[in-house]
Formats: C-alpha cells, structure tokens, sequence
C-alpha cells in the first residue's frame, strides 16, 4: 500500500516520506505525469532520496499548492495500489525512460569476496545477479553525477563497509544496503566494491553532464 | 588577420583579495537529481539589488566578497567607462581615490584602480558592474559552488572578469540608501518547525537563548555554537532523541537546520549538499535566509517558532 505522509519544510518546501525507495520512483513518476513537476506546475525543485521527496514551490507559488498536489497525487496513488495488488519493484516499468543505458564492468572490485560471503553466493553468482536484472536511478546525490540504483536482484542487499575507505576511484561500482551505485570522480567512500568501469559518469563539457539521471534504467554487463 | 583589431572589451583585473571572493549569480535550479546544488548569490536580495540598480537583468553575475579586500582595475579601450554598484553588507567603495557609499551607482574608467574595504556590518558585500560579469557559464550558471566545486573559480590576483551586456534597461535611480541592517547580536531568525524535530529530545532548545556562528561558517552552511562563554548562562544543546534506525538521507534546501551528533545545528546557506543524512529540525523562513548569511563568525543570533502558511512567515 501507498502511504504516503507529508511534513513540514518551511515556508516554501513539503517533504514526502513514503515506505521505500521504489515508492519514492513510483511517486517521482506519478508527480511528473500529473504535471506537478513540470513547466507549468507548481514545483520547481524535486529531490527525490531513499525514503523521502523534497518539493520546493515555483516561486510566486505558495506551498499549500505543492502540498495539494502532493497529497492528491498520493491519494491516487494509494487508490491504485489497492486496485493492483503487489505493486512494482521501482524497476523500469515507467513509461517515463527512453532506453537502457548499459554500463560494461570489469568484476575485479576489492569487495566482491566480502559480498559473495555476506550474501552466500559465489563470486560468480554475486556477478549473475548484478547483471541479471535491470536497475533504475532513484536519486541522486552524494556528488555531482552520482546516482542511486535500486530495483536490482534483492540477493545482493550488504551493509555498507564498516571502516569506509578514504579514497575510492572514478568508475569504481558498488553496493551498500539497497542501493547499487558507480562512483563519478574519486572520493572518500564505504561501499562494496564489485568491479569498475572505464564509462565517465560525470563530465562537464558534455550534455547532459550527468550519465545517469533520476528515472533512467540500468543494466550492467560484464565487460570483456 | 587583415582585420583591425577591435576595441578591448572592459574588464575587471583583480590586484588583490582579502576575503573569499567569488562570481555569483542566481544559481543553477532544478539539477538536485543528479546531484548539483542550486549555489548562486548568499543574500540574494542584496544581489538582485545590485541588478536592479545597474538595469541588468535579473540573472547577471556579480562579485560575492566576503569581508572586504577586494581591489581590482578597469581595463579595456581607453577612456571606457564601466558603471558600478555596491550592495549587501555595507562598505566603502574607492574608485579611483574617490569613495562612494554602497547603493550608489559610480562610473570607473579603464585604468581606475576600484576597492572594496571593510564592511561595517554583515558578511557579504555585493559588486556589480552594469552588464554582468561575462565570465564561462557552468551548468546554465556563473555560480562558484563550494561545495560541488563547480562554476567559476575563486577570485585570486590576476583574475580577468569580462564585463558582459546582460542588460535589461536603463539604470533609473542614482543610488539607494543601504537597507537598515540588524544590530550585530540582534538578529532573529523564524524558523518552521519540522520534518525532523521529533528525532531530537526537545526542539525548544533550538528557540532558547543565544547561538554564536562558528569560524566555520562559510558558503555551505553557519555553524551554530552557544553564546558567548560566560556572558549567559548556557541554554544546551539539541540532543538526540532515542532511535533504534538512522535517518535516511533526504533533500535539504536553504535555511534547513541540520542537527549533527555534537548537538551544534548547521544553518544551510547556498552551497549546502543536496540531500543530508542528519536530522532537520526546522527550517528558517525563506524572507529571513538571507539576512542569515550576513550574520559573521562570533555574531550571536536567536530563533523563533513560526507556523508556515501564516502571515508570519511574510507571505510567499
């Protein structure tokens, strides 16, 4: 079931919880079809993360107008999750998406055999199933161009490291909690690292700069 | 090249520094998804004067200078005029030897050496030149973001502004009077309770007594400490309440205050992250950001409850 609770956020924002991140990609969506998030709505400024969306009035718009566009948003939602029961993962359903972006890499990461002992597979299989299933971009966040991937195989769930490393290279690919992610430029960072790619995830001079943007679908093959 | 040379744009040569001193215009809205902060002027207000002063449109560049100690050249063809304007927090602005008050509009030639010394009160002196500052745009913006490291570089000597020609009209006014400021201890600031409040043990904390702005304090956030050690008797700090999960990262706007394990809230200023992982437990009313952003290192300030929504806030 969709439940969805409004919260305060000053005098120019609503903040959106909902149950989980699908939840979160399923109510982006549904924000941007009913018009509320483009041009011509009331939203100027969505930021979507793991449980939350953050939506911040146009100005000259007062909030309560984001708030009813919000709240009935939700409330059609709620309305269809009870008509379908068993909602959608947050994978790529949406009709939102023009293709998949693929994302070739090479399974040498440092973590790969922490995450085949935490999960219970083998190192072969952690790589199955990270490539076996398509994932979406949830949010962004964390840095420039850095996105957050769920809807994946639910198998590969870890814990973030315990003592996260200071320097993670660009292209690096990991895992922590729910999410799958590639790290855009290097950085401090505590994710499993699975593996790497040579694609660049963020680069000024080329538009978009951003590869991966909220809504697109993911897959990620195993590069030869 | 067959063709004369054209007459030199006008420019502004930096010579000197004091301060961090940085272009800044309206910021880059709407790219929170993939990770970029809106960034843009920290008092807008006083930016978007400068503007309307010189006639240029509202989304120019100008030059963020923090505390003064600024001094640049005109250059460009010879007996070019540049007009200027100084808003924010109020200083003296020296024009070829000569000194303008801020708010007013005051014609430099090349070779005219311009300087911008110690503001009197606030943080953030705003100059602008009619047309803009025409430096590259980043992501649809001439915003540095400190916190994203994107946009123009910080100013440093040699720095070559271009003056650009993002005008709008004609400049109608000669000047204005500087906007009468908060005494410095005398700033308050009304905050929206929530999302978050319940994720510390008492909220009311934040709205009791003084909190001083740290040294800490810079474009992304004012670091909040307790008043002046001995002068008040210390009004705590916020403390977490008992959680058995951890906060999710959720989006994050200007003037949120973000609580961090030490109980010292963070008031989010222009370059703040775009989603944060600490609790919020209220948000400054939008009017009253930026008078936030004026408020220096060791000034105090205090909080007050406001419902959203109401008249109190000022409106939307």
């Amino acid at each position: 079931m969709s439940t969805a609770r409004l919260l305060p956020y000053g005098d120019r924002a609503v903040l959106v919880e909902v149950e989980d991140t699908p939840a979160v990609v399923r109510l982006v969506d549904a924000l941007a079809v009913a018009g509320a998030t483009g041009p011509e709505g009331p939203v100027a400024e969505v930021v979507p993360a793991a449980r939350t969306v953050l939506l911040v009035a146009r100005p000259g718009v007062p909030v309560a107008a984001v708030r009813a566009a919000a709240e009935r948003t939700a409330a059609e939602q709620g309305d269809r999750a009870g008509d379908e029961a068993g909602a959608s993962t947050g994978a790529p359903e949406a009709a939102l998406d023009a293709g998949t972006i693929e994302i070739p890499v090479v399974y040498d990461g440092p973590d790969l055999a922490e995450v085949a002992a935490l999960t219970g597979l083998s190192e072969r299989e952690v790589v199955a199933a990270h490539t076996g299933r398509p994932w979406r971009v949830a949010f962004g966040g964390f840095a420039p161009g850095f996105a957050y991937l769920v809807g994946g195989d639910p198998r590969l769930h870890v814990p973030r490291r315990s003592e996260p490393r200071t320097s993670v290279p660009a292209g690096a690919v990991g895992l922590a909690g729910e999410f799958s992610g590639v790290y855009p430029r290097s950085s401090p960072g505590g994710w499993q690292l699975l593996g790497r790619t040579d694609l660049v995830l963020w680069d000024l001079d080329r538009e978009p700069p951003a590869l991966l943007r909220p809504g697109a679908a993911v897959r990620f093959t195993e590069a030869t | 090249m067959s063709t004369p040379a054209r007459p030199a744009r006008p420019a502004l040569l930096v010579h000197r520094v004091g301060g961090p001193a940085y272009v800044e215009d309206t910021g880059r809205p709407g790219q929170a998804g993939i990770g970029v902060g809106r960034s843009g002027a920290a008092d807008r207000a006083a930016h978007a004067l400068a503007n309307r002063l010189l006639g240029n449109a509202p989304g120019a560049a100008a030059l963020e200078v923090t505390l003064g100690g600024l001094e640049l050249e005109v250059t460009g063809a010879p007996g070019a005029v540049v007009w200027l304007c100084l808003t924010g927090a109020p200083a003296p602005l020296v024009v070829a030897g000569r000194e303008v008050g801020p708010g007013a509009l005051v014609a430099a030639r090349t070779g005219d050496r311009v300087a911008v010394g110690t503001p009197t009160r606030g943080l953030r002196s705003y100059l602008a030149v009619r047309g803009g500052i025409d430096v590259p745009a980043v992501l649809g913006s001439r915003s540095h973001d400190v916190l994203a490291g994107i946009g123009p570089a910080p100013l440093r000597p040699g720095t070559v502004l271009p003056v650009g020609d993002e005008v709008a009209g004609q400049p109608v006014v000669d000047g204005v009077p500087p906007a009468p400021g908060s005494d410095p201890g005398d700033v308050v600031l009304r905050v929206v309770r929530g999302p978050r409040d319940d994720w510390v043990a008492d909220a009311g904390v934040l709205t009791t007594g003084a909190w001083r702005a740290s040294s800490r304090t810079d474009r992304v956030g004012m670091r909040l400490e307790r008043g002046e050690p001995g002068t008040e008797a210390p009004a705590g700090l916020l403390r977490a309440a008992d959680h058995d999960a951890s906060l999710p990262s959720e989006g994050a706007t200007r003037g949120a205050l973000q609580v961090p394990p030490s109980g010292e809230p963070v008031l989010f200023l222009a370059d703040h992250p775009v989603t944060g992982g600490y609790p919020v437990v209220g948000v400054v009313v939008d009017a009253d950001v930026d008078r936030a952003a004026q408020v220096r290192p060791g000034e105090t300030v205090r909080f007050r409850w406001v419902r959203a929504g109401t008249d109190e806030t000022g409106g939307s």
